[in-house]
């Protein structure tokens, strides 16, 4: 009897400090960010200066707000048809085969590379590459962190998709079969009409995962703090502005640094809620 | 007219042996005889390769990847194994155990999903027609003829297995295999089933599978037993309930097992 209260007293004491650790999160975000919301106003969502000299400070969100969309919409973009294929043969054309097995691992793996590993090799590898196509001077801008950023997706959006694809209830494409279907028009006209919204919901999550992505991005998008003005100008996202100068940051700097940090909070969450809510709908 | 009894058989079935797994077979040396415009029932316990045998009669079983069938299975004369799939597909229709209508696609859709799936353009007016007939030949077009651009799935049980029925007839075919249609279904659903069934033999011919010994006798003309793989006996449902030849069948008749 009291053994079933004790744990249901602890599971309480769980929850409830997860519950405050998140609440506090965000009152500190709040908290911190009234400064430079208080000394800006809107201004510091729709303004892209970006000016710490002492005297004439003055501090907008937007280049980073642009840097953050553009490269994660732009890596979504380049993330889908990889992603969709992938899952694809790994869930309906190969499923249950060895050489699923082995991709479905593969791209296991791949997820769970970490971040500056993928940054390292964006720089290394690809940087010296982009430089030799004479598409861009130094490798680095909005197009080289996309890049990467799109292949660190792909492995999420791949197994959420081929989890969404594989539930297709085998009933179904059995009809079709049996309906003279072959197994282009099965997949054309059953898996993917069916599994349609999970697999938006998995690339609206692979989305989430991009705005907040930081090292990688860092490493790559030539940190200028300025809206990109084109494919492989450099520019700055949210989160690796964060990273960049919170080290050195005081005053009005650390709560504009802050508000960033919240406004990136805000997205990735509606992001993130939009994506769970289609999925809900979906199962 | 041709009436010697060779023509009488659809389907004929010769030495089929089909095996999931190398060497352990599913189906073993069935041979046998589906005839026209009947409903030849196929009996026995569970894991006996009813559905095996059923799913071979259209190919359906070579969606399993390592399957392996020996012998033949003629249609009309002509081994199915001869033919593409996709006809042989349209002129021998599936029903499943359990209702499965697209659920992405209304009544009317489902009717003619075998058209759409398989890029057939018809006109409107053919299609129109095509829905129509199907769904009175189920006995379901007065029930749901308001509500043809409904989707499918918002049927009862019973209604969803009409539908698939609708779905699978549409095209016409000459042999129409049922896999336990009505063992999802409530007794009023599952009679209204069979009642569609003895109408239906009357334009194609069927094959049912069934667990439900009583289902068999009420409706099928014809029976077979399977046990183990093997096609134990075959014949006219009445002379194989009130006199089996084979102690096996006599068994599973009496509920010894199964
Ligand atoms: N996909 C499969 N892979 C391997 N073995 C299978 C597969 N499907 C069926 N079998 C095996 O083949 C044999 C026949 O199965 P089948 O489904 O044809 O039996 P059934 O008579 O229809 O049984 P039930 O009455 O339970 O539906 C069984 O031993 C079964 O284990
Ligand atoms: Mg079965």
């Amino acid at each position: 009897m009291s053994g079933d209260r004790i744990t249901k007293a602890l599971l309480f004491i769980s929850s409830l400090t997860i519950l405050l650790l998140s609440a506090g999160i965000v009152i500190s975000l709040f908290g911190g960010s009234i400064p430079a919301f208080r000394e800006f106003g809107l201004r510091f969502i729709t303004s892209s200066a970006w000016n710490p000299t002492a005297g004439s400070e003055e501090y907008g969100a937007m280049a980073f707000i642009a840097g953050t969309v553009i490269t994660s919409i732009l890596a979504l973009i380049i993330c889908i048809p990889m992603a969709f294929t992938t899952s694809l043969f790994i869930a309906e054309y190969y499923r249950d085969t060895r050489i699923s097995g082995i991709l479905r691992s593969l791209v296991d793996l791949l997820a769970g590379i970490p971040s500056i590993v993928y940054g390292f090799w964006g720089f290394y590898a690809l940087r010296p590459l982009l430089v030799s196509t004479g598409l861009s001077d130094q490798g680095f801008g909005v197009f080289t962190a996309s890049l990467v950023l799109a292949i660190m997706i792909v492995p999420y959006a791949t197994s959420l998709s081929a989890e969404i694809i594989s539930m297709v209830p085998a009933e179904l494409k059995e009809a079709a079969y049996s309906l003279g279907a072959t197994r282009r028009e099965v997949i054309f006209s059953v898996v993917i009409p069916s599994a349609r919204s999970g697999i938006i919901a998995s690339f609206i999550l692979a989305l989430g995962r991009a705005l907040g992505e930081t090292m990688a991005v860092t490493m790559l998008i030539g940190n200028a703090n300025v809206i990109p003005k084109g494919l492989f100008a450099p520019g700055n996202t949210m989160a690796s502005v964060i990273a960049n100068q919170f080290g050195e940051a005081s005053g009005l700097k650390m709560s504009a640094l802050i508000a960033v940090g919240l406004l990136l909070f805000l997205i990735t969450a509606l992001v993130n809620y939009l994506g769970k809510l289609i999925i809900k709908r979906f199962a | 007219m041709n009436t010697t009894p060779q023509s009488d058989s659809v389907l004929e079935i010769r030495n089929l042996f089909i095996a999931y797994e190398p060497e352990r077979y599913a189906v073993k040396d069935v041979s046998a005889s589906i005839k026209r415009n009947r409903i030849t029932a196929i009996m026995g316990p569970s894991g006996c390769g009813k559905s095996t045998l059923l799913r071979g009669m259209n190919r359906m079983h070579e969606l399993y990847p390592n399957i392996q069938t020996k012998g033949d299975i003629l249609l009309d004369g002509k081994s199915i194994f001869s033919m593409s799939v996709i006809e042989l597909r349209r002129r021998v229709g599936m029903v499943f155990q359990r209702p499965n209508p697209f659920p992405n696609m209304t009544i009317y859709e489902n009717v003619v999903a075998g058209f759409s799936l398989n890029d057939i353009r018809l006109k409107k007016n053919q299609r129109d027609e095509i829905v129509e007939n199907a769904l009175r030949n189920v006995a379901l077009w007065d029930e749901v003829k308001e509500s043809l651009f409904r989707k499918g799935t918002f049927l009862s049980g019973g209604q969803q297995q009409r539908l698939c029925v609708a779905r699978a007839i549409a095209f016409n075919p000459d042999v129409l295999l049922l896999d336990e249609p009505t063992s999802a279904l409530d007794p009023i659903a599952t009679s209204k089933i069979e009642d569609l069934l003895g109408e239906l033999k009357k334009k194609y011919t069927l094959v049912l599978v069934t667990h439900n010994m009583s289902q068999a006798a009420r409706i099928s003309d014809d029976s077979m037993f399977m046990y183990l793989g093997e096609l134990v006996e075959s014949g006219p449902t009445g002379t194989l309930f009130t006199n089996p030849k084979d102690s096996r069948t006599e068994a599973y008749l009496t509920g010894k097992f199964g």
